[in-house]
């Protein structure tokens, strides 16, 4: 490809967070009419390129060329402006109002004459020109169609026609499959094949290897946050694009240390929920540390939640000591003994307004509290056993949780639960957005509780961390139970294998090549 | 902090500390900014008039407020856990008038006013389970909550006032314990011993912990184990009580029971509550708060008649008030972040 085709070229691209480097000069281009596969791990930096590209986030370095010509993208509008559109996950359309509308949203045309003055909308020409829109994108839509009462895969036409109507001549797709059936995918790829031909690039976020090797003419990998590779098409094979994905050598950041595991503690049988989870079976046994490995959206939060009795399940039987027991609320979950800490700390497990010492009390209330009357002393005494305990962070027990700093918050999601001593405890993502220092304090603390005797579900989406702290790792794709692996036998390709659901196609090749070398 | 100050100058630094520190837990009070407000207030129209400062006006003052502040104990739970109470003043009318028509067919006082309770505390209980069960947002459920209540005033009664109260009922609203050489009004007393009460439950007991944590954040608050929709309930039902308590208590003020009474006291129990530092966003409140809150709302009402302000423009200054008082509360809390 020369020089000249590339409509877009990102050089060098650094972006920071607090506490994580994620992106490290990173390099892209996207040529006028080619499909880039963007792949990688979660969190390794997908969609903060691609909020970077469009001017959500302010890059720390770097440089971007339209068409050879550098230009400075600070927001959205912008990046709008110079034909950069972004059809997210989460589509932006008003549900309330016609697909006309949205496809013009912000841009409505005007009326002539003295509706001019009174700034009215010319409702004509915004049907009509919403029409041409969607019929280049090959889309059944009347332009008049409420989006609410479109579906999935029609709402997505409607966000591609938007693109087109700001003159879009870089179209990113944040996984626009996961939320179609196959044979709406169908319909997407064959107008992507449409905007191709128009000239226009398009930037392919997704999970799916066998995506990518369709539709894609290029793939690039990034992996924490870092370029890692990329290649045409015809050199691609699943085996070479997971071997990039996770191509890291395990660190001796995971301190597990082994617990003796015991009689099986928790059974789940035929756990379901309709179009989200279906038939998840395991046990958990006493001591044992059960990994959740799976891409996001794969059904590992939503059977946490409804283990937890947060979410109704349609079908499904939870044991605990081999006993059925009915858990229809968090409260039912708490009584038979299982504790959840969530996927944000935030939002789910504390009380930001609340000191610290409350926070860790909350589940506890009603064990130190006589006839109503709550026993402060006690609970004051409690929370400063845990905050010692687990090495919190905190200027006194009376200090906001929100004051705190993220390993610390989560350290006092751990400790209110730990305060109950729960019998299974259930961790969401328990070290996302801490630092290397309390992530480590966090996974020794998991070693220690295992050989308490407690049995721990932990959902990861980072591989070494499923890696190194499991005693088994349950692997699940698109709401289903791929695998459960033995630690021994678990590899990184082999869990991204089964998450991306590519598994079959991997094994078979490995063998066949294995057999013809 | 270094380590060679002489013991004697350590001391007295710590002994100004620990005054400083003691200073500013009085300043960091969440109720000091709206008490400064009351105390300026006071101290205006104390300057400014030769009546505001008389013990009659004052016992006036705080009598007529009692009603609207036991109310406003119930509303600001309501605000904490993020919800309000549109019924209260609808509410407050009812029970009253309930409490009226049984006395005038006879029954004893005490089984009357239980009654009139009893009719709050159904009233707020059905608003709890409109917005749990029925899974309304609070602000309908109550709006639907303040038209019924009404309807049924007007209904009960034809439009009619029920008169003739007899005195050992109007004694709870209109007499006054001699206390210390002053004549203490009866409501005022109920109000501190509700106010006592309220406070203690809010800040000691486990509902009132739960009222917080709900408040501040819900969903985290369902996680950690807790049964959120039986503390909304206590929240709302308990509100109903505490509201039909204050009709009561107006009601033997005035002697009288009409189907329009406490009509848009709604609005003075939300602002007293709000005044009083409840936080619009939830979690944040006190009951001392709300006092203070309630009386600086009746302070210038008295103030705006002392001075000789038209009745025409009372309610717009009103409005004035609640707003600018509110804005200075939120400047002072952004200061201490």
């Amino acid at each position: 490809m020369n020089e000249r085709d590339l409509i877009l070229r990102m050089e060098g691209i650094s972006k920071a967070f607090p506490g994580v480097q994620a992106l490290d000069q990173v390099d892209f281009e996207v040529a006028a009419g080619e499909v880039v596969a963007l792949v990688g791990e979660n969190g390794a930096g997908k969609s903060t390129l691609m909020k970077v590209l469009c001017g959500v986030y302010p890059r720390d370095a770097g440089h971007i060329f339209l068409q050879g010509r550098e230009v400075e993208i600070e927001n959205p509008l912008q990046a709008q402006r110079l034909g950069i559109a972004i059809i997210y996950q989460e589509f932006n359309l008003t549900p309330n109002q016609s697909a006309a509308a949205n496809i013009f949203i912000a841009r409505e045309p005007r009326q002539r004459g003295v509706g001019r003055l009174l700034n009215l909308v010319d409702r004509r020409r915004m049907e009509r020109e919403a029409r041409e829109h969607l019929q280049r994108v090959g889309a059944r839509v009347p332009a008049t169609a409420l989006i609410r009462d479109l579906s999935v895969a029609q709402q997505q036409m409607v966000e591609v026609a938007k693109a087109l109507a700001v003159d879009a001549r870089v179209i990113v797709m944040d996984e626009p499959t996961s939320a179609l059936g196959e044979e709406e995918v169908e319909t997407l790829f064959t107008i992507i094949g449409t905007l191709k031909q128009q000239g226009i690039a398009i930037i392919f976020i997704t999970h799916r290897l066998e995506e990518v090797l369709r539709i894609a003419d290029r793939v690039v990998v990034l992996r924490d946050g870092r370029r890692v590779g990329g290649m045409p098409i015809g050199e691609a094979t699943p085996e070479k694009i997971i071997h990039l994905m996770v191509g890291r050598e395990l660190t001796d950041l995971y301190h597990k240390e082994e617990a003796e595991i015991g009689v099986p503690l928790l059974e789940v049988q035929g756990l379901a929920r309709r179009g989200v989870v279906e038939d998840v079976s395991f046990t958990l046994r006493r001591g044992e540390i059960l990994g959740f490995a799976g891409l996001v959206g794969a059904g590992r939060t939503e059977t946490a939640r409804m283990l937890f009795g947060v979410d109704r399940r349609d079908a499904g039987v939870i044991s605990m000591d081999g006993k059925p027991v009915d858990i229809h609320s968090p409260v039912d979950a708490v009584a038979v003994g299982l504790g959840l800490v969530p996927e944000d700390r935030g939002l789910q497990g504390l009380v930001l307004k609340l000191p610290v010492w409350e926070n860790v009390a909350l589940p506890s209330l009603d064990h130190y509290a006589r006839a109503g009357w709550v026993d402060r002393p006690a609970l004051r005494s409690l929370a400063q056993e845990y905050v010692d305990k687990l090495n919190i962070r905190t200027p006194g027990l009376q200090q906001k949780a929100m004051f705190l700093s993220g390993g610390n918050q989560q350290k006092v999601v751990l400790a209110k639960w730990l305060a109950l001593h729960p019998k299974v405890l259930i961790m969401d993502e328990p070290t996302r957005g801490i630092d290397v220092g309390a992530k480590a304090e966090v996974h020794a603390l998991m070693s220690q509780l295992a050989q308490a005797g407690m049995g721990i579900i932990m959902i990861s989406s980072e591989l070494p961390e499923i890696m190194g702290m499991s005693d088994r790792i349950l692997v699940m794709h698109e709401g289903r139970v791929a695998a459960i692996l033995e630690r021994a036998e678990a590899t990184q390709e082999k869990i991204m294998a089964y998450a991306s659901g590519e598994i079959a196609n991997s094994i078979v090749n490995a063998t066949s090549k294995g057999a013809s070398a | 902090m270094s380590s060679v100050t002489p013991a004697h100058k350590g001391s007295t630094e710590a002994v100004a500390q620990a005054r400083k520190t003691a200073w500013r837990n009085v300043i960091g009070r969440p109720e000091f900014g709206v008490f400064l407000i009351l105390l300026v207030m006071t101290m205006g129209l104390s300057v400014y008039t030769d009546t505001f400062l008389t013990s009659t006006n004052i016992f006036n003052i705080l009598r007529a407020f009692s009603w609207i502040a036991i109310s406003a104990f119930g509303q600001s739970m309501a605000i904490i856990t993020n919800g309000i109470d549109l019924s209260v003043g609808a509410v407050m009318g009812l029970s009253g008038l309930a409490t009226a028509m049984l006395l005038a067919q006879g029954v004893n006082v005490p089984v009357a006013v239980l009654g009139g309770l009893l009719t709050g505390l159904i009233a707020g209980l059905l608003n709890g389970l409109m917005i749990t069960k029925g899974k309304l947002p609070p602000f309908i459920a109550t709006l639907g909550m303040l038209l019924m209540a009404r309807g049924l005033c007007y209904g009960l009664t034809g439009g009619w006032p029920v008169r003739d109260l007899p005195q050992t009922f109007r004694n709870l609203g209109q007499y006054d314990v001699p206390i210390a050489g002053m004549g203490v009004p009866l409501p005022l007393i109920f109000l501190l011993v509700t106010g006592v009460i309220m406070s203690t439950f809010l800040g000691r007991t486990v509902w009132g912990y739960r009222i917080y944590a709900l408040g501040g954040n819900e969903t985290a608050t369902a996680l950690s184990g807790i049964n959120t929709n039986r503390v909304k309930l206590m929240v709302y039902s308990l509100g109903g009580f505490l509201t039909a308590i204050g009709g009561v208590l107006m009601t033997a003020r005035l002697g009288v029971a009409a189907p329009t009474a406490a009509s848009g006291y709604e609005l003075d129990v939300i602002a007293a509550a709000v005044v009083g530092g409840t936080s619009m966003r939830g979690g944040e409140g006190t009951i001392l708060g709300v006092l203070i809150g309630a009386a600086i709302m009746q302070v210038l009402r008295n103030g705006l008649v002392l001075t000789g302000v038209s009745a025409y423009w009372l309610q717009a200054v009103q409005g004035l008030v609640i707003v600018v008082a509110i804005m200075l509360d939120q400047l002072r809390r952004r200061e201490r972040r």
